[in-house]
């Protein structure tokens, strides 16, 4: 470490500061965090888009119809415009693709994302990651966000291979996995109950 | 979400060992204490009975969809998005607060240009949401919508009114100690942050199971903002300041002072 005045501490000699914790959003979450394209993940008119939609229920079989899902994935070559990803930040050849989604639950508690399929990801030991995307669930009632994912249904053999699905009690990994829909593909997320999903402490 | 009844993945690596995913090192970041953030399941907490998951939670690991993260730009905002008190034609009513403060990572770094989104309900403690019929008067003068982005020092400030408390359905005579809503980013999907700022000394945190879902004292002590006179602004506004810690980075042997960012 070389000598300067960067009032910022290195790594590693610090004390820790304790994070602040989470809360909910609450019922009223629509006037904050929706945004008119929210759930457009890549342009109207993007050759390839596909739709992910679905529906939240809570542990009753109720809709949940005062949830958020945010979505987060790599584009279609498996890449990340972000400086944190070691093969560096490349902006994608999607044009307009922003890799975040968001869309709030209607009364029926179906949300939708417009978006493209990611490409796989370079994984721990040379085992590639399957296509996913990773999903946070926000609500009235969640004290704090629910981390899940969404794998492909036309990616079995990725997926066999994935090691965070493989890591996932063989019972329950279909909850990950979404099924084909005319327009893309179609995941339901149950919060609690006989078909819960599962969710990931990230 | 606690972080008590984690399975293990069997990733192969140690605390502190960066993950290499096709020979790529990765940061990683630390988990908090489990005390810091709410259990999932809180009785006391009417509405987290049908929506907390009972199976315990798996655990993610930190590879390169988790280390990244949307880093949304200046784009999304509007020019007085940060001064809710100048989006109409009139001023709203209530007390003018400046509510300011810096958003930092777990090892004391700032988190610069990020986008901090904020929602509240009026002074008179009502929401201009359809769901909020509470017979509390509306101000036409008052959206309660405010997003700004960090500074290269990870300072934000927002212009506001006091929110007020409201009432709601949880248990008898139940209100909500006033707050603001906080949604953070940071810059990776690890870091992405849902929270509520609380005033000093507000004489309804006693009642309110949504501030003591967090068991640890003194991380429920950071949800609440505190009185900054240096930011009082004289004749004009009572000024806040409210710092956001979002998850730090382990230390690895392939990082250093210089390049941390
Ligand atoms: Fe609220």
């Amino acid at each position: 470490m070389t000598e300067r005045s960067d009032p910022t501490p290195a790594l590693g000699t610090t004390p820790t500061l304790g994070s602040t914790p989470a809360q909910t959003v609450g019922p009223y979450l629509h006037i904050g965090l929706l945004w008119p394209d929210g759930p457009e993940v890549v342009p109207d008119g993007t050759p390839g888009a596909i739709w992910i939609r679905g529906q939240i229920f809570d542990g009753a079989g109720a809709p949940v119809p005062d949830a958020l899902v945010e979505t987060w994935q790599a584009d279609p070559d498996g890449r990340f415009d972000h400086p944190d990803d070691p093969r560096g930040a490349r902006p994608s050849d999607v044009p307009g693709f922003r890799g975040f989604g968001r869309s709030a639950t209607d009364v029926d508690g179906r949300y939708g994302i417009r978006t493209v399929k990611p490409g796989s990801l370079p994984g721990p030991d040379g085992v590639p990651e399957a296509p996913h995307l990773n999903l946070s669930i926000f609500a009235r009632g969640l004290l704090h966000r629910l981390v899940t994912r969404l794998y492909f249904p036309d990616e079995e053999a990725a997926n066999a291979a994935d090691p965070v699905l493989g890591s996932v009690d063989p019972a329950r990994r279909a909850t990950l996995v979404a099924s084909p829909a005319p327009d893309g593909c179609r995941l339901d997320i149950h919060l609690q109950g006989t078909d819960e999903t599962v969710f990931f402490a990230v | 979400m606690t972080t008590d009844h984690l399975r293990s993945t069997g990733s192969g690596s140690g605390p502190g060992d960066p993950v290499r995913p096709g020979g790529l090192v990765l940061p990683r970041y630390r988990h908090d204490d489990p005390d810091t953030h709410p259990p999932m399941l809180h009785p006391d907490y009417g509405s987290t009975n049908l929506r907390a998951p009972r199976q315990p939670l798996a655990l993610l690991p930190h590879r390169l969809t988790e280390i990244t993260g949307p880093l949304l730009g200046t784009g999304r905002l509007g020019e007085l998005d940060h001064d809710l008190t100048r989006q109409h034609d009139g001023e709203p009513l209530g007390q003018r607060i400046i509510v300011h403060g810096r958003v930092l990572d777990g090892n004391g770094r700032p988190v610069p240009d990020t986008l901090v989104e904020i929602w509240q309900p009026n002074a008179a403690g009502r929401y201009r949401h359809a769901g909020d019929n509470w017979p509390a008067p509306l101000d036409p003068n008052f959206t309660g919508v405010g997003r700004a982005m960090t500074d290269g020092d990870g300072h934000y400030r927002f212009v506001t009114v006091q929110p007020g408390a409201y009432p709601w359905r949880n248990h008898p005579n139940a209100w909500r100690p006033a707050h603001i809503h906080f949604s953070l980013f940071g810059r990776a999907f690890t870091q992405r942050l849902v929270t509520q700022m609380y005033f000093p000394g507000d004489p309804l945190f006693f009642q309110d199971p949504i501030f003591n879902s967090v068991r640890d004292p003194l991380a429920r002590e950071r949800l609440v903002s505190r009185y900054d006179h240096a930011v009082t602004e004289p004749e004009w506004a009572l000024g806040f300041e409210f710092d956001i810690v979002l998850r730090g980075r382990e230390a690895t042997p392939f990082e250093d002072g210089d390049d941390d960012d």
